[in-house]
């Protein structure tokens, strides 16, 4: 790797459980201002776009090309869009900068939840020949997940709920959360998940702006450099794979350089509490890390936009400065199919 | 918060998927109450059966016959069955390993409650009364505490083979267009066209949508535009669409209503098809209940002057 490349800005909305009066444009466009504001660009300063959504979210083909009103597209932009988490739409405009075709790129990613029925809506993406016909939803899939983790003994209900409670106390101090504080951990959704195990359902957005080399050190004065970033896939039968372990997380982390030397915070894209327990032990986080000191996924989980939320999450505290080294994850599919792993870091101090 | 519109949105559709050789004979095997496995190259017998093995990527057709007896690998509760899944009263929710199988099937298990259920259990496949060559040929899993099926010896061929499956997908929506298209929507009502003015570069769009397309900057300020308006450009349709009662030809055009930056399209009406041309001035037709104009019409003023509307093409 020859280039250098950081997370120079980071933005992200006030996420809430619904946001009728705004479009996704409407949705969005605060979000791109603002990140741009952070850096003093204009959107035809940037170099390379790219943004993940979903049209299965609002529910009509080719969603993604309206939101791109929010960004201006005149004069002509080099553009591009993943149907998933931002998260991978920042993983392509990082490899773009690495090829040194752009020196700053605009990711952004936004998720409406409101309109639909979540839960249903995600069946979409399952097997469609052996599993979507049987609609079994998002929080099924990921209790399954649970009582895995249960008979292995590796947790139980009341260490589920902990890791609830601890991430909503996380998000007290964080203003855009969409649960805070004390949160009652409830009944079963689908057990052995209670409806305090699982992510609020809501609409939100993101984005970040990254930049390579000197570039990213006159947008930032202390820029999160990307020391390594991959992100590794499992096979899609459930029954195929050890639901209690995630292998593909740990690929990735290693991958990106994770395990050479110890992170001290780590921002976990972990929609569901049985999910944060199985990323610390596929990335062999001991109590030491921070884990999710924004909430993490539990306390805001705007879909396509909480996998990028945790990459700048990550980045804004080593822009703060309250870390050197974090690491960031994000997933998406059931059971964390898909998983992307970040390390992050600021110059030595 | 500001007023909005509101309406149910359903996206519905039979997706019609082909099947590959592997599958073809899983699910004709389930119709005929056979339940068939994979040999992956490691010698693990997948249930449900892939195509490529999921270690090394090769190709997988050696089909063997497992149980339709196993073991629940992990469980959870369903009280609150949803539209669509297999069971409309409360049950759980199983991976399943068949007897000869080394991997899980998904499927849903029909118990009384979740005191009922356990991983370890012994489990048996309850057919559909009726089948057609599909995953919900299951029905569902049953307790079963008898010994082991023996298997048969089907190695996937039979007579009329299943090729594809029809899988209805429906999804419920409440579709909200924000406060930009919901004042234009409104505007319409009262046989209004309104857009919104950029503050930036000051131009009109038409429907607004919130944004500028070329500034990226929030619009709001609200400007009546038309009703009258210049052809920018057409093309004539000589293909009657179904379900549309319009005869064909007929010219669908860009109109640049005045006051207005951006053309919206719409169908020009009396006048013959072939004398529609750039520069024609129209104006919109509204017909009795309708929601937005049913076609434009010339208004017989001149034509507009080209260098008036070139920018708009």
């Amino acid at each position: 790797m020859t280039r250098e490349i950081a997370v120079v800005a980071f933005a992200q909305t006030d996420h809430r459980r619904t946001s009728d009066e705004l479009s996704e444009v409407e949705l969005l466009m605060p979000v791109l201002h603002q990140v741009l504001d952070r850096t003093g660009l204009k959107s035809a300063d940037i170099g390379f776009t790219c943004s993940g959504s979903s049209d299965y979210l609002a529910g009509r083909a080719f969603s993604f090309t309206l939101a791109l009103d929010g960004v201006g597209a005149w004069p002509p932009l080099s553009e591009s869009h993943v149907e998933m988490d931002g998260a991978w739409a920042l993983y392509e405009a990082w490899t773009k900068l690495l090829t040194g075709e752009a020196d700053t790129a605009l990711v952004y990613a936004y998720g409406k939840s409101s309109p639909g029925s979540l839960r249903d809506v995600l069946t979409r993406q399952l097997d469609p020949y052996y599993v979507a016909p049987l609609w079994p939803d998002s929080v099924t899939l990921a209790a399954l997940q649970a009582q895995a983790l249960i008979d292995a003994g590796h947790t139980d209900e009341p260490a589920l709920a902990a890791v609830a409670a601890r991430s909503r106390a996380d998000a007290e101090t964080n203003s855009h959360a969409q649960l805070r504080g004390s949160v009652p951990h409830g009944d079963y959704l689908v057990r052995p998940l209670r409806t305090g195990d699982c992510p609020p359902i809501g609409d939100g957005a993101a984005a970040v702006v990254l930049a390579a080399g000197d570039r990213a050190r006159q947008l930032c004065a202390r820029p999160a450099w990307i020391r390594g970033i991959d992100h590794r896939i499992e096979a899609h039968s459930l029954g195929v794979r050890d639901l209690t372990d995630s292998p593909s997380t740990r690929l990735a982390a290693q991958r990106t350089g994770a395990f050479e030397r110890p992170v001290e915070l780590a921002e976990l894209h972990a929609p569901f509490t049985s999910q944060e327990v199985v990323l610390r032990r596929a990335l062999r986080l001991g109590d030491d890390v921070r884990v999710n000191p924004s909430g993490g996924a539990l306390a805001a989980n705007p879909m396509m936009a909480a996998g990028l939320i945790r990459v700048g999450e990550a980045a804004a505290a080593v822009h703060r400065g309250d870390c050197d080294r974090a690491l960031a994850h994000a997933t998406s599919g059931p059971c964390l199919q898909q998983n992307l792993v970040a390390v992050l870091e600021g110059d030595p101090r | 918060m500001p007023h909005v519109l509101k309406a149910p949105l359903t996206v519905e559709f039979p997706f019609t998927r082909s099947l590959g050789p592997v599958q073809s004979a899983f699910l004709t095997g389930l119709r005929e109450r056979v339940v068939l496995g994979v040999r992956a190259t490691d010698g693990r017998v997948l249930v449900p059966p892939a195509e490529y093995d999921p270690v090394t990527a090769e190709e997988i057709r050696d089909l063997v016959e497992v149980a339709a007896t196993g073991t629940v690998t992990t469980w959870a509760w369903n009280h609150d069955p949803r539209r669509g899944q297999p069971l409309d009263t409360p049950f759980a929710w199983v991976l399943v390993r068949l007897d000869g199988a080394d991997t899980a099937l998904l499927h849903a298990l029909d118990v009384p409650g979740p005191d009922a259920v356990r991983t370890g259990l012994r489990v048996r496949v309850r057919w559909a009364a009726e089948r057609t060559g599909a995953v919900t040929d299951i029905a569902c899993f049953e307790p079963y505490d008898g010994a082991p099926d023996r298997p048969g010896e089907s190695q996937g061929a039979f007579a009329d083979p299943v090729r594809g499956i029809v899988a209805p997908a429906r999804l419920d929506y409440t579709y909200s267009p924000g406060r930009a298209q919901t004042a234009y929507l409104d505007a319409l009502t009262a046989r209004r066209i309104v857009g919104e003015r950029c503050p930036s570069c000051r131009k009109v769009y038409v429907p607004p949508r919130g944004a500028c397309p070329t500034c990226g900057v929030a619009t709001a300020e609200q400007v009546e535009v038309g009703p009258r308006g210049t052809v920018t450009t057409f093309c004539i349709v000589n293909i009657k669409a179904k379900n549309l009662d319009i005869e064909v030809p007929y010219v669908y055009a860009h109109i640049a209503l005045d006051g207005a930056d951006l053309a919206l399209h719409a169908r020009i009406g009396g006048i013959p098809y072939d004398q529609v041309r750039m520069g024609l001035r129209v104006e919109p037709v509204w017909t009795e209940g309708a929601r937005y104009p049913e076609h434009y019409r010339p208004t017989g003023e001149p034509d507009a002057d080209y260098d008036t509307y070139k920018e708009l093409l």
